[in-house]
């Protein structure tokens, strides 16, 4: 269950590739493609680990879309593309 | 499944403007291959002089690391023919580049699916067109079906897990899909079922072989039904099925469009880098990976691929109310069987391709630009093959 409060980060098992619209990621172990559809979002998943919670992270990326943004995380934590750290 | 945050585009909208890299490709490793299956989508049969090299193989790995291609389908002919099968594969796995591979499961002994099953990021494809052997063996060659199931027998006995069992769905194979499910589930194994295309021999064996109109919605419905099986989304034809009078309004999961050039291609064991591996022919081919700027040069700034890239005409589908749904079809489908890129796939479920189909004569369309069929050995038939391999 994903927690803003939590500390995450990009899962090691997974590959984060840059593309135009935002990202490809790709679980090695479940072989889940995932979309990641910002730049915005791809900046956050990049960012959580070095931030000491979800919260921190998204105050530091872009504020003003943390309603989406803790939307995408929880389904990014269902996919395993992040884990907790 | 999908992360999704709102104010952007569809996604399948700047898909269809390609991707800076594939997200995965098929790679055929050889045209080399003990089977003349009446379906072959590469003509198989004979190796050919001018394939790639160990070292160059080893240079298609390093480029698609570079690139950030996450898995490649590795195929061919039988790709395990290669003497340097293992080392390739095993070089692909090291650098991050994870591996399916498709095989008839002949030369999978005990000793390489305990090798196998050692192996990380690695899946495993059988093929099997048919329950019974006399079903899968008319069109993959007698003793087929006996190889395929020792290959699977050897794969659970090496404790590889989940790996995978293939079909190409045909009008002979369709009503076992039920007890291939069950087969499947015993092996714990996934069931992959895909879409037969006239494309390499099947220009010849496609028009007996394909799916009847009602067999096409018996696919549709049972896919629906078991979404635990995967399809590669080459069904998505069939999402015209969705709209109309007697539809539910499910469509089959994927991203519904097709993605030759745009999200996907193939590399030959030449390498010749086509759109698709169901359109081996001149007009699809893109370039190929020994020519300068290698295979990043030709995906990104191919003529071919630019214009795959470019908004589609709906031609004679633009009035049809599926064609949202559907896309139009398969390009590869309509253009084996000799008809126009922008018109209904012959495989349209309301029929819109049936009049123009019928004033086709049948063989008239285009032949593949290759043919690495050995010659005398009927399709249907099994051929002794020697081989050394490297252990």
């Amino acid at each position: 269950m994903f927690d803003p409060a939590g500390h995450y980060r990009l899962s090691p098992r997974v590959g984060l590739r840059p593309e135009p619209f935002g990202a490809l990621a790709y679980h090695f172990d479940t072989r889940r493609l995932v979309f990641l559809k910002s730049t915005d979002l791809v900046d956050l998943v990049e960012a959580l680990d070095g931030h000491e919670s979800a919260a921190a992270a998204i105050d530091a990326v872009a504020p003003a879309r943390r309603r989406s943004f803790e939307a995408a995380l929880e389904s990014l934590l269902e996919s395993g593309v992040v884990e907790a750290a | 499944m999908t992360a999704t945050v709102p104010h952007t585009p569809p996604l399948v909208e700047q898909l269809k403007e390609g991707l800076d890299a594939p997200i995965c490709l098929t790679w055929e490793l050889t045209y080399a291959c003990n089977l003349a299956c009446v379906h072959c989508l590469s003509s198989s049969g004979r190796r050919d002089p001018k394939e790639l090299t160990t070292a160059e193989a080893k240079s298609v790995v390093d480029q698609l690391a570079a690139l950030q291609v996450f898995y490649v389908n590795m195929g061919g002919g039988e790709p395990m023919l290669r003497k340097d099968f293992f080392e390739i594969v095993e070089y692909s796995v090291a650098n991050n580049v994870g591996v399916k591979f498709s095989t008839n499961g002949t030369y999978l002994d005990a000793d390489a699916a305990r090798r196998l099953a050692s192996m990380n990021y690695l899946d495993v494809q059988i093929s099997l067109d048919g329950m019974d052997a006399a079903t899968n063996d008319a069109v993959r060659g007698e003793g087929s079906w006996a190889a395929s199931r020792r290959a699977m027998d050897n794969l659970a006995a090496a404790d590889f897990g989940e790996f995978k069992i293939s079909i190409v769905c045909t009008r002979h194979n369709v009503d076992q899909l039920d007890e291939y499910k069950a087969m499947a589930d015993d092996y714990g194994a996934q069931l992959r079922i895909t879409r037969l295309r006239p494309s390499g021999r099947g220009v010849d064996s496609y028009h007996d072989l394909r799916l009847t109109n009602p067999q096409q919605r018996q696919v549709f419905d049972w896919i629906l039904g078991h979404p635990d099986v995967l399809t590669g989304d080459s069904f998505f034809h069939l999402n015209a099925l969705n709209s109309g009078p007697d539809a539910t309004g499910e469509s089959l999961p994927g991203m519904n469009m097709c993605g030759a050039g745009r999200i996907v291609c193939l590399i030959d064991p030449i390498g010749d880098v086509y759109a698709c591996p169901f359109v081996i022919h001149d007009e699809f081919l893109a370039g190929n990976i020994r020519d300068e700027g290698g295979f990043a040069k030709v995906w990104r700034e191919s003529e071919l691929f630019t214009e795959l890239r470019q908004p589609q005409s709906a031609g004679a589908c633009a009035s049809c109310g599926s064609y949202d749904a559907c896309q139009g079809g398969c390009m590869a489908t309509k253009f084996f069987t000799g008809l126009p890129l922008d018109g209904p796939d012959p495989d349209c479920v309301h029929g819109h391709a049936d009049e123009a189909l019928a004033q086709i004569d049948l063989g008239s369309g285009p032949r593949p630009s290759q043919d690495h069929s050995r010659p005398g050995i009927a399709p249907g038939t099994t051929v002794p093959v020697s081989l050394t391999r490297k252990r």
